[in-house]
C-alpha cells in the first residue's frame, strides 16, 4: 500500500491442525483423506444410539507435543466438554472439545517480517474432534453428508490479537506450519484441510487502545488466501469507517474467486453452545513424568535450527530462515553435509537452483526425487574438478528429475571434465589454425578475440574441457607461437 | 427466576423442538414449578465443594492408537432415511 | 408349576440330564407370552423365530461347555441395542431403528448362552416411573392390571413377574430397576456405577445410567450379574475391578452385619403399610443375627432436585443425536434443514421427553450452567458424602424401595413433580453411585412391597448375601400374581 492508512490492523488467528494419528480420537476407525464416502465410519463416529467415546492416547500426546513446541504451559489436569449444536456434519449434535481446561495455554511463537522479529502470543491450544463433510448438490436439490472425517483429532490454536498486518498473519501461519511439521504431529497440508485458519479482524485509529468491532473471517483455504482475505477485509472495514459507518460484528466468508468477503447470515443466530463436561469421558491427569517424556521427543525446532546454521555454517540469517522454514528442506540440507563440508555451496544450490525449480513447478522438496546425498556428492565433484560448475547445472537438473547420484549421471552422459593437457592442446592447436583472423585480431590488441576462440574450443568439447586449463593453454599457445 | 413463554420458545428453538401453543403454556407452568422446587438447592452452601461428575473418581482412561475395522457401507446406511452416492442426504444446507 | 419357578441350578441339572430341552424352555416362554401379554403388554418386539431356532441349535449341538445362563429365556429392555432386533426405546422416533451393533451386555448374554425372547416396554428413553410414557403401549402390573408396573423398566419387571421369561435386563438411572421390581414383587439389582458396561445402552443420563438384572430370586440375580459384570474397554466409565464370585457370597450367614436404617426414607409421605413391612423385615434381620440402628442421610431432601437437573441436562445433550439424518423416523416433506430437525424431533418425542429436554436445555443455556448443573454436581458431592459417612459405621443401608405400592394407571399423569417425588428412596443411591437391590418384603393391600438394601461401592457381594439370607427366611419371593 502506497499511502499510510489512518487505521491500525488487529488480527487474531484460530488455527485448526489435524493430528496425524492412525485412528480417530474416540474410535478405532482409520483417519483418511480422499477415501470413498463413509467408508471409515463405525457406530461410534456415526453417533448411533448407545455408543461411547474412548480417548486415543496418541492424540493427547501429539497435542501435548504441539503445545510444548509453541511454548505453552501444559495443564496438570484437563477434561473434555460437549459443545452442543445441530448441524448435519456433527452426528452426535455435539462436538467433544475442551472448554475451560485446555491442554496448553499462555504460549508464543516468534515471527520475522521484513527482517524484524516479533513475538505473537498464543492464548490456548486445545484438543477436539473434527466434523464431517457436506457436499451441496447442484440446483439446491440437497446436501450430502460424508462422515469419514468425523472424529479426526484436531488441535485448535488460538492466538492473542497480536498480529498487526496480513503479512504478519502469513508469517505466523508459516511458522506455525513449520513447527507442527518439525514436531511430526500433522501433515499440515492446507489444500487437504489438515491446517485450517479462521481470523478475527478489526481496525482502530492509530493510538487508540480499545479494539474496534471485529469480524470473523472463514474459508481461507491457502496461505495466500489468508493474506488476500485479510487485506480485503481491512480495506472493507476502512471504507466502512471512512464513510462514517460502523463495522458490524459478524461472520464473513472469504470467496477466493471473487476476491471478496461476504456476510454469512446462516451463522448469525446467537450461539449458545451449552458447554458442559462430557459425562462419557473422565479427566486426564498429565503428570511431570509424562510431560518430560513427551518433551524429550520434540526435535530441534526451526528457530533453533536457524540459529545453529548461522553460527555453525556461517549462513546468512535470511538463507538459514528459508532453509529451516521447511523441515524436509532443512533435513535435505543436513543430509548433503554428510557428503561435503561446503555448507555455503550447498545452501547456495538450495536457495538458487532447487527452490527456483520447486517454486516454478509449485512442488515441495519431498515431491522430487533428488537427495541430499546427490547434492553433497555433486559439490565434491565440482571441488575435485571432475565437473565444471556449468556442467553441474546439467547434473543438478538430471538429479531433480531422476534422483540418480551425480557420479552415475556424469558417467552415463559422459560429462567428465577434460583436464588432460595433451587432449586439450590438440584441440587448441586445431582451433588456432582454423581461425587465423582471430589470432591476428588478438595479436592486434583485440582481447575480445580470445573469447571467441575459447567458445570454439568449448563447443568442440561439448563444454567438458576444464575452462581454466583451456584459458591457460590457449594463452600459452598464442604467446609462444 | 421465572420462565416466560418467550424463554420457552427460545429454549425450544435451541433444542430443535416445535411446540404447540398448548405445549408452550403447559411447559412454561411445569418448568417454573420444577425450577422453583429446584431453588431449594440454593439453601445449601456449596462454596468450596468440588462438583461430582461421576460417583467414582476415575482418570486417564485411554486406548492405544490401533486401527479397528470400519463398517461395511450397507450397515452405515441401513437406517438412513435418505441416502445418495453412499452418503446421507439432507435438504440443501445454505451457507 | 411353571418351569421358570425352578431354581437355575435345577434347570441346568435337568438340561444336563436331558429331562428338559432348551426348546421346551423357549416354548414355555412363547406360550406364556402369548397367554398373558395381551393383558400385560410387556413386549414391544418378539424374537420368537430367532429364539426357537437358537434353542434347536443348542439342543442339537449339546455342547459340553455351557454358559452360565445356558438356555434361559431372557427379555431385554428396549433401550439396550440388539443387532438385527429392532430397538426403539419405546419412542416413535426410533420405531424403525434396526441396530448395527450389539451392546456389550448383549454380547455377554450371548457368551453366557441365554436365549433372547424379545424387547421389553419402558418409559420412552427411560424417562418415567410408570411405563405410561411409552409411546407404543401401556404395560400393566401383573398383580393388578389397573395399576402401573412401575418404571422405567416396567416391561422388564412385569415380564418376569408374569412368568414370561426366566430373567430380564433393565436399566436404572434414578430407580428404574428397583422401583418396578418392588411394584411387581420381584428382585431388581442396580449395580455400582461402572460395574456393568454402558456400551450399547441408549444414554439417558450418562453419569447415572446402569444396567442390571430383574429376577424372581436373589440367586438368579447373582448369576445374571456374574454374566454381565466386568470391565469393558469400549466404556471409559467402566471400572477395572476384579469381579468376585457372587453366588459364592450367598452363604445365608449375616451374623454381626451392621445395618443402618435410612431415617429419611421412612419419613413424611411413606405409606404406613410400606413402613410396617420394612420394620418387619428388620426383625427378620435381627433374627439372622444382624444389628441395626437408625442412620441419617441428611441431604436426602435435596436429591430429587439435584437428580432432575443433572439427568435432564445430560439427556438434553444425549438425545440431540436423534435428528433424523442418519437413522430414526424423519418427518415428511421438511421445508428445509431446520424444519427437518424440528418436525422430526417434535413428532418423534413424547411429552415427558420434551419436558426433560426443555428443562435440561434451559439449565445448560448460557448464564445458567453454574446456577443449575454445577450447583447440582456440588450437591451431588454432599449426597455422596452422606453415604460415605454412613458406610463408615454400617455395612449396609436399608429402607423401602418406594414410598408406596404401585399406583393406578392415570393417577399421576399431568403432575410431573409429584411423579418425580416417588423416587425419593432410589435417587440418592443413584447419585452416590452405590449398589442396591430391591427384594420383596410382603404385601400391602395385596400389592407387593420392596425392601431396598444398599451397599458400599463394588460390594454387591454383601448386598446379595444379605438379600439372599433375608429371602431364605421369608416366602415373599414365592408369591405369584394370579393372572
Amino acid at each position: 500500500m502506497s499511502t499510510v492508512s489512518p487505521y491500525e490492523t488487529v488480527v487474531g488467528l484460530e488455527v485448526h491442525v489435524e493430528l496425524h494419528t492412525k485412528t480417530k480420537i474416540f474410535c478405532g476407525c482409520e483417519t483418511s483423506f480422499g477415501a470413498s464416502p463413509n467408508s471409515h465410519t463405525c457406530p461410534v463416529c456415526l453417533g448411533h444410539p448407545g455408543v461411547l467415546p474412548v480417548l486415543n492416547r496418541q492424540a493427547v500426546e501429539y497435542a501435548m507435543k504441539a503445545a510444548m513446541a509453541i511454548n505453552c504451559e501444559i495443564a496438570d489436569w484437563c477434561k473434555f466438554d460437549r459443545k452442543n449444536y445441530f448441524y448435519p456434519d456433527s452426528p452426535k449434535a455435539y462436538q467433544i472439545s475442551q472448554y475451560d481446561e485446555p491442554i496448553g495455554s499462555n504460549g508464543w511463537i516468534d515471527i520475522e517480517v521484513n527482517g524484524q522479529s516479533k513475538r505473537i502470543g498464543i492464548t490456548r491450544l486445545h484438543l477436539e474432534e473434527d466434523a464431517g463433510k457436506l457436499t451441496h448438490m447442484d440446483g439446491g436439490l440437497g446436501s450430502l453428508v460424508d462422515l469419514n472425517r468425523v472424529g479426526t483429532p484436531l488441535v485448535e490454536i488460538v492466538s492473542e490479537p497480536d498480529i498487526r498486518s496480513p503479512e504478519e498473519a502469513k508469517a505466523y501461519l508459516e511458522k506455525l506450519k513449520a513447527i507442527m511439521q518439525y514436531c511430526d504431529v500433522s501433515d499440515v497440508k492446507m489444500e487437504e484441510g489438515s491446517l485450517r485458519c479462521d481470523a478475527n479482524v478489526s481496525i482502530r485509529p492509530w493510538g487508540q487502545e480499545k479494539f474496534g468491532t471485529r469480524t470473523e473471517l472463514k474459508n481461507m483455504n491457502s496461505f495466500r488466501g489468508v493474506q488476500r482475505g485479510l487485506e480485503y477485509e481491512v480495506m472493507r472495514q476502512s471504507d466502512v469507517l471512512d464513510s462514517g459507518g460502523k463495522v458490524v460484528q459478524e461472520t464473513r466468508r472469504w470467496d477466493e474467486s471473487q476476491g471478496k468477503t461476504f456476510s454469512m447470515r446462516s451463522k448469525e443466530e446467537a450461539h449458545d453452545y451449552r458447554y458442559f463436561p462430557d459425562p462419557d469421558l473422565v479427566r486426564v491427569q498429565i503428570d511431570a513424568e509424562w510431560k518430560e517424556r513427551v518433551r524429550a521427543s520434540i526435535p530441534e525446532l526451526p528457530d533453533a535450527r536457524q540459529a545453529r546454521y548461522t553460527q555453525e555454517y556461517g549462513l546468512p540469517s535470511y538463507d538459514a530462515g528459508v532453509i529451516t522454514s521447511s523441515m524436509k528442506l532443512a533435513d535435505f540440507f543436513e543430509e548433503s553435509l554428510k557428503y561435503t563440508d561446503d555448507a555455503k555451496a550447498s545452501a547456495n544450490w538450495i536457495m538458487g537452483d532447487l527452490l527456483g525449480y520447486l517454486n516454478a513447478n509449485n512442488l515441495e522438496i519431498q515431491q522430487v526425487p533428488i537427495t541430499g546425498q546427490g547434492l553433497g556428492e555433486m559439490i565434491q565433484l565440482i571441488a575435485k574438478g571432475t565437473i565444471s560448475s556449468k556442467i553441474a547445472k546439467t547434473v543438478f537438473k538430471a538429479m531433480l528429475e531422476s534422483g540418480k547420484l551425480p557420479q552415475q549421471i556424469v558417467e552415463e552422459q559422459g560429462l567428465v571434465q577434460i583436464s588432460d593437457e595433451g587432449a586439450i592442446l590438440t584441440i587448441v592447436d586445431r582451433i588456432v589454425e582454423a581461425n587465423p583472423q582471430s589470432v591476428e585480431d588478438f595479436r592486434g590488441g583485440k582481447d575480445k578475440a580470445i573469447g571467441f576462440l575459447v567458445g570454439q574450443i568449448m563447443k568442440e568439447t561439448k563444454g567438458k574441457a576444464n575452462p581454466g586449463l583451456v584459458n591457460k593453454l590457449l594463452m600459452d599457445r598464442l604467446k609462444n607461437s | 427466576m421465572s420462565i416466560t413463554t418467550k424463554d420457552v420458545e427460545h429454549v425450544a428453538n435451541l433444542a430443535r423442538l416445535t411446540l404447540t401453543e398448548d405445549e408452550k403454556e403447559q411447559f412454561t407452568g411445569q418448568l417454573n414449578a420444577i425450577l422453583k422446587y429446584a431453588e431449594k438447592l440454593n439453601g445449601l452452601d456449596t462454596s468450596g465443594v468440588e462438583p461430582t461428575s461421576h460417583a467414582l473418581p476415575m482418570s486417564n482412561v485411554m486406548r492405544e492408537d490401533a486401527p479397528k475395522a470400519s463398517l461395511p457401507i450397507e450397515k452405515v446406511l441401513r437406517n438412513a432415511p435418505e441416502a445418495e452416492d453412499d452418503q446421507f442426504k439432507v435438504p440443501a444446507v445454505l451457507e | 408349576m411353571s418351569l421358570f419357578n425352578l431354581r437355575l441350578s435345577e434347570v441346568h441339572d435337568r438340561l444336563h440330564h436331558r429331562d428338559l430341552s432348551v426348546r421346551e424352555l423357549v416354548q414355555a416362554s412363547v406360550a406364556r407370552i402369548s397367554e398373558t401379554d395381551a393383558k400385560i403388554g410387556a413386549f414391544l418386539t418378539l424374537n420368537e423365530e430367532g429364539a426357537l431356532a437358537q434353542a434347536k441349535a443348542m439342543d442339537a449341538s449339546g455342547a459340553a461347555e455351557r454358559g452360565l445362563l445356558y438356555g434361559l429365556p431372557a427379555g431385554i429392555k428396549d433401550n439396550i441395542v440388539t443387532e438385527g432386533l429392532r430397538t426403539t426405546c419405546a419412542s416413535q422416533f426410533l420405531s424403525n431403528y434396526d441396530p448395527i451393533y450389539d451392546a456389550t451386555v448383549v454380547e455377554k448374554l450371548k457368551a453366557a448362552q441365554s436365549v433372547t425372547m424379545g424387547k421389553l416396554n419402558m418409559d420412552e428413553f427411560a424417562m418415567g416411573g410408570s411405563n405410561e410414557n411409552s409411546s407404543f403401549q401401556l404395560t400393566r402390573n401383573p398383580w393388578d392390571t389397573e395399576r402401573v408396573p412401575g418404571g422405567s423398566s416396567g416391561g422388564s419387571a412385569a415380564s418376569v413377574a408374569a412368568g414370561q421369561v426366566y430373567f430380564s435386563l433393565g436399566s436404572d438411572t434414578g430407580g428404574s430397576i428397583r422401583q418396578p421390581a418392588a411394584y411387581c414383587g420381584i428382585v431388581g439389582l442396580k449395580p455400582t456405577y461402572g460395574l456393568v458396561s454402558r456400551y450399547g445402552l441408549v444414554a439417558f443420563a450418562s453419569s447415572l445410567d446402569q444396567i442390571g438384572p430383574l429376577t424372581k430370586n436373589v440367586e438368579d440375580s447373582a448369576y445374571v450379574l456374574q454374566a454381565i459384570a466386568g470391565h469393558d474397554k469400549r466404556d471409559t466409565t467402566s471400572a477395572n475391578v476384579e469381579i468376585p464370585d457372587y453366588t459364592a457370597a450367598l452363604t445365608g450367614d449375616i451374623k454381626g452385619l451392621r445395618i443402618g436404617v435410612a431415617k429419611e426414607y421412612l419419613g413424611e409421605g411413606i405409606d404406613p403399610q410400606v413402613k410396617a413391612r420394612v420394620m418387619e423385615a428388620l426383625k427378620t434381620f435381627e433374627a439372622l443375627g444382624a444389628e441395626w440402628e437408625e442412620v441419617s442421610l441428611p441431604h436426602t431432601d435435596y436429591a430429587i432436585a439435584t437428580y432432575y437437573l443433572l439427568a435432564s441436562s445430560e439427556a438434553s445433550s444425549n438425545l440431540a443425536r436423534f435428528d433424523g439424518v442418519r437413522y430414526g423416523v424423519r418427518a415428511e416433506d421438511p421445508a428445509n434443514l431446520l424444519d427437518l430437525y424440528k418436525k422430526s424431533r417434535s413428532e418423534g418425542f413424547g411429552p415427558e421427553v420434551k419436558r426433560r429436554i426443555m428443562l435440561g436445555t434451559y439449565a445448560l443455556s448460557s448464564g445458567y450452567y453454574d446456577a443449575y448443573y454445577k450447583k447440582a454436581q456440588q450437591v451431588r458431592t454432599l449426597i455422596k458424602h452422606d453415604f460415605d459417612q454412613a458406610f463408615e459405621r454400617f455395612d449396609l443401608i436399608v429402607g423401602p424401595t418406594a414410598p408406596t405400592t404401585a399406583f393406578r394407571i392415570g393417577e399421576q399423569v399431568g403432575d410431573p413433580l409429584t411423579m418425580y417425588l416417588n423416587d425419593i428412596c432410589t435417587i440418592p443411591v443413584s447419585l452416590a453411585g452405590v449398589p442396591a437391590i430391591s427384594v420383596p418384603c410382603g404385601l400391602a393391600d395385596g400389592l407387593p412391597v420392596g425392601l431396598q438394601i444398599i451397599g458400599k461401592p463394588f460390594d454387591e457381594s454383601t448386598v446379595l448375601r444379605a438379600a439372599h439370607a433375608f429371602e431364605g427366611m421369608t416366602e415373599f419371593h414365592k408369591l405369584r400374581p394370579a393372572l
